[in-house]
């Protein structure tokens, strides 16, 4: 981690939609090749909060930048900066393998030698090399976080937002997919990720946690945990995400 | 551009996949063309005419080899009782029946008036009418030939002569041509664009899409080009079945038919575009489409029922619907081969409701994004 260059500068983030405020004043930085948490309970803002700064939406007020461009003015061009891989879909299942590397390669402006040479250089990295010619849909879902994993950062962002990128997988597998998170972090990729295990939330470099469209804690894990007097991450969000007061 | 060819390809990959669903997006057009040209048909053949009378007697005999004679007619059972006959149109064995009063030629001769009934089945009131009116003109005929022969040659009879222009034969696929046309085009553009794109709102794919660099505009081209092409093929396809196989005649221009069919599929993708923004699921796509499109487009368009006779407030809810303009122009540079200048309103009102869609559609897709 690279403490005097940010990627991510955020002051007074606000999103509302009519009465609503789902993000309520939010600040923030993360650093080059950081692995920063975003946690928060169901319905934090967390999401509403990561659509601003992947350039999906617009915020009501505030501003920031995302790999050095304007939140405000400048989506297109942090779309171009940043990956991007969401919780559930992040690949065509109807489509091969290569067929998806292709695509997103394609996408992301990458020329026909890059790809062929991106596919191979990724399929060996993952050992599915015989897994070329797979629908997406028959893999197991280890596989397929995996794989999206490495299309979203296939045209070497800067930055990496990962929406629950683990969910509905058993640990070993986690843990897996968490080395290829610390090996893009030690390439000097900032990791912006969502979680909901609060053991993945002890990876991190960073964690801040949302509650009610506000950052109530961000600090390291180690001193939250000390802050807090808990054993734990689980108790840290325990004890802050409880003081919500918004309902579901 | 690169972006775009990526994308165009990944659509054709999704359609190639989906191999059901391609076999009904090529098949179906040939099938309604055949079916709607070959089975459904409004034409009455050798409806069957049953007589109640005298079989001895002249005019009945003269009636009776007249109607052997019509192509469209012809001569099922002869009773002596009417009640046979009854029993024979309520099995639907009879189309119509002809009761001839006892001693016809007699009393025509003699008081110079006699009477024929004709009772037909209203239980299918098309064929009724169609029928009756073939075995009036029967009659009719058989009156002036009397006629003709009691005062001499002919001094006073007025003989109409008709003429179909267009379509002498009154071929019913002439008519069923370019409904299905307007039908098949309507439905592929507007439901299939309308199912890809809610159903990659539904996987949660589109999100993907849209934090790519690829702009909005591009992904909405994409989206909407491989349907153009599939109903480019279906054009085709209908086309060439339509001239070939139903004889239907293409007297106009071809280049003209096809601007006005890329024009429609325009209008028509709009449409699709602007169901797959209201729905959320793919079953709400297609029930839009399916109630909501196609559903008004037959009933409405002049496939079955003409515009002509509809209330005043139909008349008007038909005015809006694209395939309306799209199946008159058919019709008309098809069927009467006119050029350019004489479908010039209809065209213009279809080049607006393209522009409209089109515009509205890809406005509020943006805005939803």
């Amino acid at each position: 981690m690279e403490k005097n260059i940010k990627t991510v500068e955020i002051s007074h983030l606000v999103k509302k939609f009519g009465h609503f405020t789902a993000v309520d004043d939010i600040s923030f930085d993360v650093y080059k090749g950081e692995i920063f948490g975003f946690l928060g309970a169901n319905g934090a803002g967390k999401t509403t909060a990561m659509r601003i700064l992947c350039g999906l939406s617009r915020p009501t007020s505030g501003q920031g930048t995302v790999a050095g461009h304007s939140i405000l003015k400048d989506q297109e061009k942090i779309k171009r900066h940043i990956g991007y891989m969401s919780q559930k879909f992040s690949l065509y299942t109807d489509l091969k393998v290569w067929e998806n590397i292709e695509l997103f390669g394609g996408i992301y402006g990458l020329n026909d030698k890059q790809i062929v040479s991106k596919t191979d250089e990724m399929l060996k990295a993952l050992s599915m090399e015989n897994a070329r010619n797979m629908f997406v849909r028959d893999m197991p879902l280890g596989w397929k976080q995996k794989l999206a994993f490495s299309i979203a950062m296939a045209h070497n962002p800067e930055i990496v937002f990962l929406d629950e990128p683990t969910s509905g997988v058993d640990p070993v597998t986690r843990r897996n997919f968490w080395e290829l998170i610390y090996k893009a972090a030690s390439d000097g990729v900032t990791v912006f990720v969502t979680t909901h295990y609060m053991d993945e939330a002890e990876y991190c470099d960073r964690v801040s946690i949302m509650v009610d469209g506000r950052i109530e804690a961000l600090a390291s894990p180690a001193l939250l945990k000390e802050r807090y007097e808990a054993r734990n991450m689980d108790e840290v969000f325990s004890k802050i995400a409880g003081r919500a007061k918004r309902e579901l | 551009m690169k972006e775009i060819f990526a994308f165009i390809r990944k659509e054709f990959w999704h359609i190639s996949r989906d191999r059901r669903t391609t076999l009904i997006v090529l098949v179906m057009p040939v099938v309604q063309i055949l079916l709607f040209g070959f089975a459904i048909s409004t034409e009455v053949h050798n409806a069957v005419v049953d007589i109640v009378g005298d079989t001895t007697d002249p005019i009945v005999r003269n009636v009776m080899s007249r109607i052997e004679g019509n192509k469209y007619l012809s001569i099922g059972e002869i009773h002596d009782m009417p009640s046979q006959a009854e029993a024979r149109l309520r099995k639907g064995r009879a189309k119509a029946v002809l009761f001839f009063e006892r001693d016809f030629d007699k009393k025509f001769n003699s008081d110079g008036k006699a009477v024929v009934r004709i009772v037909s089945d209203g239980a299918d009131p098309n064929t009724a009418q169609i029928v009756t009116g073939y075995i009036q003109g029967v009659l009719q005929s058989e009156q002036l030939a009397l006629t003709e022969e009691m005062i001499g040659q002919g001094r006073v009879s007025m003989r109409p002569n008709l003429q179909l222009m267009y379509n002498p034969a009154m071929n019913s696929s002439y008519n069923f041509v370019p409904g299905v046309m307007g039908l098949i085009l309507m439905l592929i553009c507007s439901m299939m664009t309308a199912v890809s794109i809610v159903r990659e709102k539904e996987m949660g794919t589109l999100e993907l899409v849209l934090v790519s660099p690829v702009k909005p505009f591009w992904i909405i081209l994409s989206k909407l080009t491989p349907y153009l092409v599939l109903s480019i093929i279906n054009y085709v396809s209908v086309l060439l079945l339509a001239h070939y196989v139903m004889g239907v005649p293409i007297n106009g221009s071809i280049t003209l038919l096809s601007l006005a069919s890329l024009i429609f599929v325009g209008s028509s993708l709009g449409l699709g575009l602007l169901v797959s923004v209201i729905s959320k699921t793919q079953q709400t796509a297609m029930l839009l489409c399916g109630m909501g499109l196609t559903m008004p487009t037959m009933m409405l368009s002049g496939i079955i029922f003409p515009c002509e006779s509809m209330p005043v407030a139909l008349q008007i809810l038909s005015d809006i619907i694209p395939a309306k303009w799209y199946i008159i122009i058919v019709k008309r540079i098809m069927i009467q081969g006119v050029g350019a200048q004489a479908i010039a309103k209809e065209l213009a009102v279809l080049s607006c409701m393209m522009f409209f869609l089109l515009g509205i559609s890809i406005k509020k897709f943006k805005t939803r994004l």
